[in-house]
């Protein structure tokens, strides 16, 4: 209705001051923004990495890679374990999620099948039976992961990823990092500003899986190397990349039991790194010390040798040092490293995007540089077409507009990106559609001989339902955008739905309000912009 | 000044028979769609590392000195990393094509890993032209890639199916079908259009589709609006006329829009940069086809099925003229 209502002006007044007040940080400096007192909104625009600069890393878990290396364990408990009950095994064959043992006889796998039970325990603390043993055929043992174990483990590995990956990045000083979840089996990483990716990716990449293992000795190594590895035992490569080490496969204490890794020095004064294990592992570390002194043991950290240093005497604190050749700053990533845990399963980088700073605030000037003159020309053109007062009441709609999509913005921190920019000003060109729409029917109905009050009226009422109609076009096509889009895109949609919604508010509200104010002060007897035989 | 506002000097009513050249519409834009389709496979898209995976980086000296694409080209293909470019670009602070910058692009060969392709390239990189600094980096494995493309199809197919099911719903059956015809028609002359500019398809363009989608539904939701309203109002007056009616009567809006839509994006493809002119490009042609298509292709095709004006009419009394579906 084309009448001064009090409720159209308060409300647009409310819109206006709001609006401000959430756009208003914008205009400030960040030092400026952080000295506002609390009450005040400090948010600004919320840019993307594209603008501000930064690293995005899309990394994929390799859960199956996890998977096989828990089975691996798993078997090297059962030959343990049926060792120590002193049954042979006549053959051990590997299948998905566990493993099947034939045995001499039927008494030897009685007795197998109980100490496997043993072996398998009870269920864990969230109630998950993880471990089965049953008998296949009468001298075939299966023992393996149960399937609610082998489901878990994905879903747990993830988790213990994405807090590996949070605490090693914090490590690096990285300001504001995003962490989250994609999909079943990735981490998004998200580091703005001028952060090296480089070194992102390095802290991120290693696993820092750290054991402690037995040199096989009784072996030669040279055979190993020549192909004829003992099956309980495994062909490693130290840390200059050229050593070859044969180590058992037995891991005596893992980075698990680790409580606290620090830089340290050795005697010569060398950079060391210096350990200490929790309870579980300094008696672990105790016992195969004790039972080994003379012999060497290696340190392996992500399947390369540290160093192998030979047992003097049972080691039973529970703290030690490792000597290597690392510089300060080397040994200082790697305590970080092992201070932050080892990741359940390697990572993978999947994607990556890196933005310089630079890059950044040259995307940003651009975007700002064409937003102005997209702006300079809707409002020429519309001032040009309909005149100074149409026109110009459309261009204050679309100023209200601008202001309200930054509070909007702002308020959300939604994330503004380059692709963000371009529907920013492609809404300012929909936007005016509105006012074009409302403007051609109050022709329209002007033509068809009404007064002005009445095709004014009859403008807003009839030109209505038409907008509403086509923006929620618009709407349906963000909605997919920001279902199926990645980054940048989302950004898009989020931009233009916003767009939709403030920019139906503002020009239809303030085309609505000012020309009832004009029709009350200027009482015209026609419309100027009808056509030129209308007025005459 | 009777010239200004300029709106006044438009014509007060304009008689353009829009329905009588439709046939000859139609067949230049069959011929368009079906070149489109032909060039989507031959030439083919040009696709972005978004989609095709791959890398692309951006490697800058100090200004002055030269970046040596040759000795780059030639050190990245010891790597056998399949096709590697060398493009050399303007600078970015400068703008200067002073060979002091230059993009690189090359693959990531499947069972390799891309963190360690990567730290070979930039070791091979410096080996051949010194230090550099690298300022844009992307790099997408070849199974994200994959999933960004199907999803990014998906999202186009969807976004038809969703505009077909919303104009079903707010209008009819034959409505929807030409805005869905007029869609495909937009959709696929802009796929023909990134192919003819050789524009790079990445998922921005897709954003840029999308848009156009949007657009062109606005568009046609406009004139379909004003067909139903006048096709309760003149329910004698033959369909085509109907629909000549409709289009003459939203002309000026849609020229007023379009040509707004049409320079502000023009803007943004002069001044927005690199990074936006493919998109900006893709956007301002989809927005001129979107106009044409919902004049020449939506309300068209509605013709060819013919409306059943007794259901439109708010009276319920059925009304016997222009149900015969005249092409």
């Amino acid at each position: 209705m084309i009448q001064l209502s009090r409720w159209k002006v308060i409300l647009l007044s409310v819109s206006l001051v709001l609006g401000l007040l959430f756009a208003f940080p914008n205009a400030l400096s960040p030092a400026q923004r952080d000295a506002l007192p609390g009450f005040v909104p400090k948010g600004a625009l919320n840019l993307g990495l594209d603008l501000q600069g930064g690293s995005y890393l899309l990394l994929e878990v390799d859960t199956d890679a996890m998977r096989v290396k828990r089975v691996d364990n798993l078997v090297e408990d059962v030959r343990v374990t049926l060792r120590e009950a002193q049954i042979n095994i006549n053959a051990l064959q590997r299948e998905q999620g566990g493993v099947v043992i034939s045995l001499a006889s039927n008494e030897q796998a009685n007795a197998a099948f109980t100490a496997l039970r043993t072996l398998a325990g009870g269920a864990n603390q969230q109630g998950v039976q993880e471990r089965t043993v049953s008998r296949v055929g009468g001298d075939r043992i299966r023992y393996g992961f149960t399937q609610a174990a082998l489901d878990g483990m994905g879903a747990t590995a993830v988790d213990q990823s994405i807090e590996v990956v949070r605490r090693r990045i914090d490590s690096l000083g990285t300001r504001e990092p995003s962490i989250t979840r994609q999909g079943a089996d990735r981490i998004v990483v998200q580091a703005p500003g001028e952060s090296d990716p480089t070194a992102l990716e390095r802290v991120i990449g290693q696993t820092a899986q750290l054991t402690f293992q037995m040199v096989d000795s009784e072996n030669s190594v040279q055979d190993a190397v020549a192909g004829r590895v003992p099956p309980d035992s495994q062909l490693l490569i130290g840390d200059d990349g050229v050593t070859p080490y044969l180590v058992k496969r037995r891991v005596l204490v893992s980075g698990e039991n680790l409580t606290r890794a620090s830089v340290d020095a050795d005697q010569s004064g060398r950079p060391a790194i210096g350990f200490r294990f929790d309870g579980v592992g300094a008696r672990r570390f105790g016992e195969a010390t004790a039972a080994n002194i003379g012999k060497p043991f290696a340190i392996i950290l992500d399947g390369k040798v540290i160093s192998a240093p030979r047992i003097n005497g049972a080691i039973t604190g529970g703290s030690g040092i490792i000597e290597g050749q690392f510089s300060i700053a080397e040994a200082s990533e790697m305590v970080n490293l092992l201070n932050g845990g080892a990741l359940p399963a390697p990572l993978r980088v999947e994607e990556r995007r890196v933005v310089t700073a630079e890059l950044g605030a040259d995307a940003v000037a651009a975007g700002a540089l064409s937003t102005l003159i997209g702006f300079i020309i809707i409002v020429a053109f519309m001032i040009l077409a309909y005149g100074f007062l149409f026109g110009g009441v459309s261009v204050l709609g679309l100023i209200l507009n601008g202001i309200l999509i930054v509070a909007a913005m702002s308020l959300t921190q939604a994330t503004l990106t380059l692709p963000g920019i371009a529907g920013l000003v492609l809404t300012f060109a929909v936007a005016v559609d509105a006012n074009v729409l409302i403007y051609e029917r109050m022709r329209d109905e002007a033509r068809s001989g009404r007064s002005v009050i009445a095709s004014m009226d009859a403008g807003f009422n009839k030109a209505m339902g038409t907008i509403i109609d086509a923006n929620l076009t618009t709407l349906v096509a963000a909605g997919i955008m920001f279902v199926f889009g990645a980054g940048p895109v989302r950004g898009f949609a989020w931009t233009l739905t916003i767009g939709v919604f403030t920019s139906m508010f503002s020009s239809v509200l303030v085309a609505q309000v000012l020309l009832a104010y004009w029709l009350k002060v200027a009482k015209p007897k026609k419309l100027p912009i009808a056509d030129a035989e209308t007025v005459r | 000044m009777t010239w200004w506002p300029l709106i006044r000097i438009l014509p007060q009513k304009t008689n353009l028979h829009f329905v009588k050249y439709a046939r000859y519409a139609a067949v230049i834009s069959v011929v368009l769609c079906v070149a489109s389709i032909v060039a989507c496979f031959y030439p083919g898209l040009n696709m972005g590392i978004d989609f095709r995976g791959g890398a692309s980086m951006e490697v800058a000296k100090p200004a002055g000195q030269v970046v040596d694409l040759e000795a780059v080209r030639s050190s990245v293909s010891e790597l056998n990393l399949g096709d590697v470019g060398v493009q050399g670009i303007a600078r970015r602070d400068t703008n200067a094509n002073d060979g002091s910058t230059a993009i690189l692009r090359f693959q990531v060969p499947e069972g390799r890993d891309q963190t360690q392709v990567v730290q070979q390239v930039e070791q091979a990189v410096s080996t051949a032209v010194g230090q550099v600094t690298y300022s844009g980096v992307s790099v997408v494995g070849s199974k994200v890639s994959g999933e960004l493309f199907t999803s990014g199809l998906m999202a186009l197919g969807l976004a038809i199916v969703l505009m077909f099911a919303y104009i079903w719903f707010r209008f009819e059956p034959q409505f929807g079908f030409g805005a869905v015809a007029g869609l495909l028609h937009d959709v696929i002359l802009t796929f023909g259009l990134i192919v003819l500019f050789r524009l790079e398809f990445s998922l921005n363009m897709v954003a840029a589709i999308l848009t156009v989608i949007g657009y062109s539904m606005n568009d046609t939701v406009v004139v379909f609006d004003r067909l139903r309203e006048n096709l309760r109002k003149y329910k004698t007056m033959p369909l085509r006329d109907v629909i000549d009616l409709s289009l003459n009567e939203t002309l000026s809006r849609t020229i007023i829009t379009g040509v707004t839509a049409v320079m502000v994006l023009g803007a943004l493809a002069v001044f927005g940069g690199e990074a936006l002119f493919g998109f900006s490009i893709a956007l301002m042609f989809g927005i001129i086809i979107g106009t044409y298509s919902s004049i020449y292709v939506g309300a068209p095709i509605i013709l060819l099925w013919g409306v059943k004006r007794g259901e439109l009419a708010d009276d319920a009394k059925p009304v016997k003229l222009g149900m015969a579906s005249r092409p």
